[in-house]
């Protein structure tokens, strides 16, 4: 094949690319969509098998049938409510793969068609790849860990924050080591040019631990979405250095699919970028609670809600974490049928952060079997709680907390989903502890407030039980 | 323009339109589906694997085609992980049909 075939095979790989990511614009030309992008990827390594020696073809193949069966494998057994912690493995090795891909071409640049010695721009570009690739690996590392609760094991994995004197100064300092031994790296010649690139490397990887350690449980959603930014960046890294335009296209491709997810995210806690990233929120978890004097809640049993419920014309479902966390959805979804079945009106209101991971709860709803036409988004549905008779807020807190709208308070402006505005609410939590904000929620006192206290999902299924 | 222009400007050009064309693409995106999207843009960005069989293609065995094949691996976890597992996911956004109702 000559370089212009591939190149034109690696332009339809690109397109492919593009049409996958628009498929996802409707949960109905999704899966095609995604198909695209298998047709694009196979062109892409296709070509390229073609493209290298004999020899060691049988090498390559071997090591794409051992990493695609244990990826095929936790594909399939993965369970929804560990979705975060898989993105996040997935990543790290994005990361992983980028680093050894730079070390490669450190070695020996005329594999990848590059000069031998390796020009000064090349050397540039495989810098910013390589680091990006470390510290997306460390990073991404840390927060699996974090998703994954093994702080009980290891304290770097700690969903708390993990905050130190002098902590971002240290982050600082090490960045501009980092990038001193790279430029040394990239003034260096063929001999010597090992040190600075191996210390670089180091440096890279600590601080990507550096990075993500500080940031609390709760800003979860955002990380995971700024490290998938960043495997973006560091595949675009990878593909200036190596002068290939698919790679190029498809790291910029996701890495702003990332920026934009975490954009998103931080609108959704009204929180500003650099405000998770410097980290340290959520590390009164739960302590607020314990001070203040008890107040009076009504509360009530499942049979009484499931009365209130059953005789309303209208009832608005607010799904939180706390609800996946007890695998209640497929109770709810129970609970949903024999609402529609009476004749209520049953609607989900999702907020942009239910959940670990952007649009986490859609797919734990989804694999609920709840159809995605009953489940809106929060802009969509907000307006329509003042007219429904019953909101039902299951498992969730600081998203339905109306001190968001008191000027002052820690969560002013967060938007929030106005269960408050309904006729009826009944909420269902385990205890009266906060939430990750480390706020009381003045919904739990409302005279139109009625708490159901106990497991979510033992509530709902004797809310269906008194149904009848 | 006169005489050659360098690559890495011609690479920079790529990234800056592939950057503009991902900002609209994503934005399009429906909220609903924003964890498959990740999943999905993780496979995508395993296409580095191409730059790992390259170097696990060079004509002797060595050092860098052994990094190269580990990357290879890695990167197809990802591959056949991402796309595999953005299927599942997709699979149950399908519009079900409506369970008749029952006598109950």
């Amino acid at each position: 094949m000559s370089a212009n075939q591939v190149a034109l095979w690696y332009l339809a790989a690109s397109a492919f690319f593009i049409l996958a990511l628009k498929g996802l614009s409707h949960p109905e030309s999704a899966r095609r969509g995604n198909l695209f992008g298998m047709i694009g990827m196979a062109i892409a390594i296709v070509v390229t098998l073609a493209l290298v020696a004999r020899g060691n073809l049988g090498m390559i193949v071997l090591a794409i049938a051992i990493g695609g069966t244990i990826g095929a494998i936790v594909a399939r057994r993965v369970e929804m409510t560990q979705m975060p912690e898989l993105v996040a493995a997935m990543h790290s090795l994005v990361g992983m793969a980028a680093v050894l891909i730079a070390i490669a071409a450190v070695y020996n640049p005329s594999a990848f068609g590059i000069a031998d010695p390796m020009p000064v721009g090349n050397r540039l570009e495989l810098f910013i790849g390589s680091f990006v690739g470390a510290i997306t690996f460390s990073g991404s590392v840390i927060a699996f860990g974090k998703l994954a609760g093994l702080g009980k094991h290891f304290r770097l994995f700690s969903s708390a924050p993990v905050v130190f004197q002098g902590q971002h100064l240290l982050n600082l300092l090490l960045a501009l080591a980092m990038i001193g031994f790279g430029v040394w790296f990239f003034l260096s010649g063929k001999e010597g040019q090992w040190l600075p690139f191996i210390v670089m490397l180091a440096i890279a990887f600590v601080l990507g631990v550096l990075i993500i350690i500080p940031i609390g449980g709760a800003d979860m959603p955002v990380v995971i979405s700024m490290l998938n930014s960043y495997s973006g960046w560091a595949a675009a890294g990878i593909g200036f250095s190596l002068s290939n335009p698919m790679l190029i296209i498809a790291g910029a491709l996701v890495g702003s699919s990332g920026a934009i997810l975490s954009y998103i995210m931080c609108k959704a806690m009204n929180r500003s970028f650099f405000n998770v990233i410097l980290g340290g929120f959520g590390a009164a978890e739960g302590a607020a609670a314990a001070g203040g004097e008890q107040r009076a809640v009504k509360s009530g049993s499942p049979e009484d809600a499931a009365y209130l419920m059953a005789n309303a014309d209208s009832v608005i479902i607010v799904p939180g974490y706390g609800l996946a966390v007890s695998r209640a959805q497929h109770a709810v979804k129970e609970l949903t049928d024999k609402l529609i079945e009476k004749g209520v009106s049953v609607k989900y209101a999702v907020h942009p952060v239910a959940g670990r991971m952007p649009g986490h709860m859609n797919v734990l709803l989804a694999e609920a079997e709840v159809p995605y036409d009953l489940v809106f988004e929060m802009e969509d549905i907000n307006s329509e709680f003042g007219t429904a008779d019953v909101a039902l807020v299951l498992g969730a807190n600081d998203v339905v907390n109306p001190l968001a709208l008191k000027p002052g308070s820690p969560i002013y402006g967060m938007p929030i989903l106005d269960a408050y505005k309904a006729k009826t609410v009944i909420v269902n939590k385990r205890s009266m502890a906060t939430g990750y904000a480390g706020l009381d929620n003045e919904l739990f006192y409302m005279d139109r407030t009625m708490m159901v206290f106990g497991d979510a999902k033992k509530v709902v299924e004797e809310m269906v039980k008194a149904i009848h | 323009m006169t005489g050659n222009v360098d690559p890495t400007v011609v690479n920079l050009t790529v990234f800056v339109l592939a950057v503009f064309v991902g900002y609209f693409v994503i934005w399009g995106v429906t909220p609903a589906l924003h964890t498959p999207l990740m999943s999905v843009t993780n496979a995508i960005s395993s296409v580095i694997i191409v730059g790992a069989i390259l170097a696990a293609g060079a004509p002797v065995l060595d050092f860098g085609s052994g990094l190269g094949a580990a990357g290879v691996a890695l990167a197809a976890v990802n591959v056949f992980g991402g796309f595999l597992v953005t299927q599942r996911m997709l699979e149950m956004f399908k519009k079900k049909e409506r369970k008749p109702k029952s006598g109950g």
